[in-house]
């Protein structure tokens, strides 16, 4: 099965789900240079979140552990641990951070 | 003119609209006041205009000196992003208040532009006072006060080798820092016979003159600046001074005190006190005028004393908005507490520093081989007035709401340093819940409780955002964490209710070798079937890895389900950088090595274009590689016969050793073989946190041991073992744990002792920590690895055994395992094309992170673009 990426109202293939191992990460180059982190927790949902760490600047995100806060799923970035949550890119250590979040589907 | 209607007009034809706060000056204490009145909605009822004379918005002036140490302008800002839009307050940058016009109600600023209010605030702070001497302004003079004077004094720095600067209170000291960490040749001149003289004692001077001239810079007590001299250019030259000498500079900064600026208030006829500061009552208004306020360092308040810290002036903005929010507020006066890092120095003073209660006592300790200078004055009946702690003011944090209460020990007691009869950490439950423990924003031990219980804060983060205490100058930071509930659950984190080492024994009892069984059958009941969190994961990769062969899990850190549990560092087995590049530290056991490997390091380097440096722990360091070449790098490593290092990993680090007997002239033992021996025997190691060894040939200890977890020193019949030493943020020297050890006897000992701390201690807890954190301490564990009062040595060689046993390389595993190999890609959808956003300029003909590549989105390709050829050039 391919998982794709929702990057302006078209369906972006990424890569086989194969290639995801569960609870951790992978970069996937975007079109136009951007890059998404790409995340599938243990039941199988899938993740999408700009691979840029807003607080640093690198592009790293995919390789942060990923973990739980009351039910909702979260990455912490691996440089300095700040969390982002997946679904909306909020960040829950500083309100005034977010991140771009992308809709993930399994074809 | 941009004429206003006046508030009287406006109210006359509309008596529902708003009236208008207008705020003179936005430095701290103004900003303070805005959010204040921004806490109590009155910026939801009133227009709020706010007069700044500087080209930028408050900023944190008590941190400017970290400007020269990074800290960008932007990053000291005080305002949160959108603060002002949000609550619609009305900005006007580098637009100083010329007059005001108090019968009109106006004020009226640079530009012209005029407005009318119906309560002004004047928070106007101060100006550096300068000595009217001959010269004083001459090309090359500054002051340190402004963002501004940073700039500038940075600028003309470049262009000398020598500064001075006048005045060595507080901010002098602070200037002198700036100033050599400019690198100039930097002296500082005070008039009075001693350092910082409004702070601290003789005795305390003298000790905080030793440690400043011990750092390089001249100190000159005693002495006045009578003249600066410039030379034919008009630039400073020369300094002379009250004593008939002259100081050659290059650049002069005076810090001879501030004073208020109340020219304003004085110009419309607002009075003010002998030595300045506009009059105010305790509600920090103007007495002759209701419409009027004065807050902060431009204000006398109704105690008779300018504040020059920023505490008080906090306090004065949170009364005023109160007032002008229709509650009530006063201000009567505030004590001068501060514990400041001048230099590098802790210097701390609070309450009755100077003993200026009459019948009061002093408790000293001092110690000028170390710097250390600590007083405490008390009341007859042991009270605890005040202190001055300079060198050391670790205790500041619990000493300072102490005062005016009988401390829970004797006073003679506080002053000792750790390990001389001082109490074991005097915690925060001994204070009342009225003692203040945030003085910059006046929070009390109460508050903060209940908003624990309240708010249920469980992190400092939260209660910084709850109460803003720790939010000033950090210095309570130490207290907030000890107040927190953590020490009634001492689970790992949300999803385990266990220690680290009560899921040690679950998992070695149980022969759980899954992350997902431990978490869903012994995790806290929420947090079962949950993703878990970052701070179990590794902790429990840890524990995995360490019990891994008498478990039965796979060995290799990458297998199965221990790769989502790893850090970035452990799941790439290299350490990341700052720009998302990794560094390869290859293992060089002892830190002996031979030409051949070293040059095979050197051709890798080149050939990969890597920065390298040579580590404090006498191996090499290769920063710079892209994932994908990780790989690459290490196939060449490993076919040179090296091995990881595992500086990535919580796992034995380096064995360091000196020379030893067989070319030093004193050496006694063989240190370099038993170093080796000891780092080939260890290596691999997973431990609750970094594990550091070394060994040293002989009682001269050139090889640092005792700076180690566990540290062996060559005696004439064999090797005594020090167990508990770091380095690091809270360094400990390591304690003596057995004498005259065969070779046999001491790496049974070291088996013991390390396989009993693995067990029993605490996530990202060094030797050092756990030594001192478990009961019964060092004679504990000597009872235990030495004389097996438990009865478990056995079973602790046996898992050592175990590890020797099953150890392999981590990197020649991976790079043999095609699986293993797959995830060292950029990215997954494109795993041949280079994460183009990690890039490098040069410094010093090598490599370092390019920081200042764009935010956003890069281009593929482009003339921008940075490439690292094989051949390791740098190209643009
Ligand atoms: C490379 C090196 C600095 C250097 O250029 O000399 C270094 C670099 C780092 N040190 Fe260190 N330390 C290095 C020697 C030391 C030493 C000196 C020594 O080992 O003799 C110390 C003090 C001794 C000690 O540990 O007791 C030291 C005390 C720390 C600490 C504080 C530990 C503590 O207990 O307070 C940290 C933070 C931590 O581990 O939590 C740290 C953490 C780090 C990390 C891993 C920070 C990080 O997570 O990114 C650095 C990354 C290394 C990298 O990216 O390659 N490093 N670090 C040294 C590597 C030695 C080696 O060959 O392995
Ligand atoms: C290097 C340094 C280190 C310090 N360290 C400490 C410390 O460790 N602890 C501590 O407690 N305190 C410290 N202080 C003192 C602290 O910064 C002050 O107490 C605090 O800034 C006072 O706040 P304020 O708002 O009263 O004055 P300021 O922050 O000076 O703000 C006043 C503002 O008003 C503006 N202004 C003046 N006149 C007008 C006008 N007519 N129209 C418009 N705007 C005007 C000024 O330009 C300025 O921006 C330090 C100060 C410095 C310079
Ligand atoms: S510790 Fe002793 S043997 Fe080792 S180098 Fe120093 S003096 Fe020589
Ligand atoms: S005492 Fe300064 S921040 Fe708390």
């Amino acid at each position: 099965m391919t998982i794709e990426l929702l990057l302006d109202d078209e369906w972006f293939p990424v890569c086989d789900d194969m290639l995801l191992t569960p609870g951790r990460g992978v970069a996937a180059l975007l079109p136009d240079g951007r890059q998404a982190a790409l995340f599938q927790d243990r039941h199988g949902t899938l993740y999408a979140i700009d691979n840029r760490d807003p607080f640093t600047g690198a592009h790293v995100l995919s390789r942060g552990l990923i973990g739980s806060d009351a039910g909702r799923a979260y990455v912490a970035s691996p440089l300095l641990k700040q969390r982002f949550d997946l679904a909306s890119g909020r960040c829950l250590d500083d309100e005034s951070v977010s991140n771009v979040t992308y809709a993930v589907r399994m074809m | 003119m941009a004429a206003d209607t006046t508030a009287a007009d406006r109210t006359a034809a509309d008596p529902t609209a708003a009236p208008t706060i207008v705020l003179v000056g936005h430095g701290m204490v103004g900003q303070r006041f805005l959010e204040a009145l921004a806490d109590r909605g009155v910026t939801d009822r009133a227009r709020v205009v706010v007069l700044c004379e500087e080209p930028r918005a408050a900023y944190d002036r008590v941190h400017l000196t970290s400007y020269f140490s990074g800290t960008t302008p932007g990053e000291l800002a005080l305002a949160e992003e959108g603060f002002m839009e949000r609550h619609g307050i009305e900005l006007h940058l580098g637009d100083p208040v010329l007059t005001i016009d108090r019968a009109a109600r106006t004020v009226t600023a640079r530009s012209g532009l005029t407005v009318a209010y119906d309560t002004l605030v004047l928070a106007t702070g101060s100006y550096p006072f300068v000595p009217p001497v001959p010269g004083k302004d001459a090309e090359g003079c500054f002051v340190y006060r402004t963002i501004e004077d940073l700039l500038a004094i940075e600028e003309y720095a470049k262009k000398g080798t020598t500064g001075t600067v006048v005045g060595g209170g507080l901010l002098g000291l602070e200037a002198a820092g700036a100033l050599k960490g400019l690198g100039l040749d930097t002296h500082v001149v005070e008039f009075a016979p001693r350092l910082m003289p409004v702070q601290v004692d003789e005795g305390g001077g003298e000790a905080l003159r030793r440690t400043i001239e011990e750092m390089g810079v001249a100190v000159h007590t005693g002495v006045g600046t009578q003249a600066i001299e410039a030379g034919e250019d008009g630039r400073v030259a020369a300094m002379s001074l009250s004593d008939g000498s002259s100081l050659a500079t290059d650049l002069v900064v005076f810090s001879a005190g501030v004073r208020p600026r109340d020219q304003l208030a004085r110009d419309c006829g607002l009075p003010v006190g002998e030595r300045g500061g506009i009059v105010v009552d305790d509600q920090c208004r103007t007495p002759q005028d209701d419409a009027v306020y004065a807050i902060g360092e431009c204000a006398l308040a109704s105690d008779g004393r300018v504040y020059g810290l920023v505490a008080p002036g906090y306090e004065m903005a949170e009364t005023a908005a109160k007032e002008i929010a229709g509650d009530a507020g006063s201000f009567r006066g505030a004590d001068l507490s501060t514990k400041l890092k001048l230099l590098g120095v802790d210097v701390a003073s609070f309450g009755d520093a100077h003993g200026a209660t009459p019948g009061c006592l002093d408790v000293l300790y001092s110690d000028s081989r170390s710097g250390v200078y600590k007083k405490l004055v008390v009341s007859r009946e042991g009270v605890l007035l005040g202190g001055i702690l300079i060198g050391d003011a670790d205790s500041y944090g619990m000493l300072r709401p102490l005062t005016g209460s009988v401390p829970p020990v004797p006073p003679e007691r506080l002053v000792l340093p750790a390990g001389a009869g001082a109490p074991v950490e005097l915690g925060p439950s001994s204070l009342p819940d009225t003692a203040v423990i945030c003085s910059c924003h006046n929070v009390t031990k109460g508050a903060i409780l209940s908003a624990v219980a309240e708010h249920s804060c469980t992190t400092v983060p939260q209660i910084k955002k709850c109460t803003k205490a720790g939010t000033g100058c950090g210095s309570c930071l130490k207290v907030l964490g000890q107040l927190l509930p953590a020490a009634e659950d001492k689970g790992l984190c949300g999803c385990f209710a266990h220690t680290r080492q009560e899921l040690y024994e679950i998992v070695r009892a149980l022969r759980i070798t899954s992350y997902a069984e431990l978490l869903d059958n012994h995790g806290r009941d929420g947090a079962r079937g949950s993703e878990g969190c970052e701070i179990c994961k590794p902790a429990v990769a840890s524990v995995i890895a360490s019990l891994a062969p008498s478990i039965g899990a796979p060995t290799h850190v990458l297998d199965g389900g221990q790769a989502a549990l790893q850090d970035t560092n452990d799941h790439f087995l290299a350490n990341i950088q700052r720009n998302g590049s990794y560094s390869i530290v290859p293992r060089i056991p002892g830190g002996e090595i031979t030409p051949e490997k070293l040059i095979v390091i050197g051709e890798v380097a080149r050939d990969f274009g890597l920065y390298t440096k040579i580590t404090g722990g006498q191996r090499i360091d290769l920063f710079g590689a892209r994932v994908d070449q990780l790989p690459l790098i290490w196939t060449r490593l490993v076919d040179a016969g090296f091995e990881s290092g595992h500086a990535y990993g919580k796992a034995l680090r380096t064995v360091k050793s000196c020379v030893g007997s067989t070319w030093c002239r004193y050496g006694v033992q063989d240190s370099v073989k038993m170093a080796i021996d000891l780092e080939l025997r260890y290596r691999g190691l997973r431990s609750p946190h970094k594990l550091k060894s070394a060994v040293s040939g002989c009682a001269r200890e050139c090889a640092e041991a005792r700076g180690k977890d566990f540290g062996i020193i060559a005696t004439a019949s064999g090797w005594n073992l020090y167990v508990g030493g770091n380095g690091g943020a809270d360094p400990r020297h390591a304690d003596l744990l057995a004498q005259d050890l065969s070779d046999a006897e001491l790496v049974r000992l070291i088996d013991r002792f390390l396989m009993f701390y693995i067990r029993t201690a605490d996530r990202l807890e060094r030797t050092s920590a756990w030594l001192g954190r478990i009961e019964g301490g060092l004679e504990h564990v000597r009872d235990v690895v030495v004389h097996d009062s438990l009865g478990i040595c056995e079973e602790l060689e046996a898992l050592m055994s175990d590890h020797v046993a099953g150890y392999r390389d981590e990197w020649a595993d991976t790079i043999s395992d095609p699986e293993r190999l797959s995830r060292f890609v950029s990215f997954v959808n494109a795993p041949d094309v280079p994460d183009p956003s990690v890039r490098f300029v040069e410094e010093r003909d090598q490599i370092k992170p390019d920081l200042a590549a764009p935010a956003g989105p890069v281009l593929l390709a482009g003339p921008s673009l940075t490439i690292r050829t094989l051949e390791g050039t740098v190209t643009s």
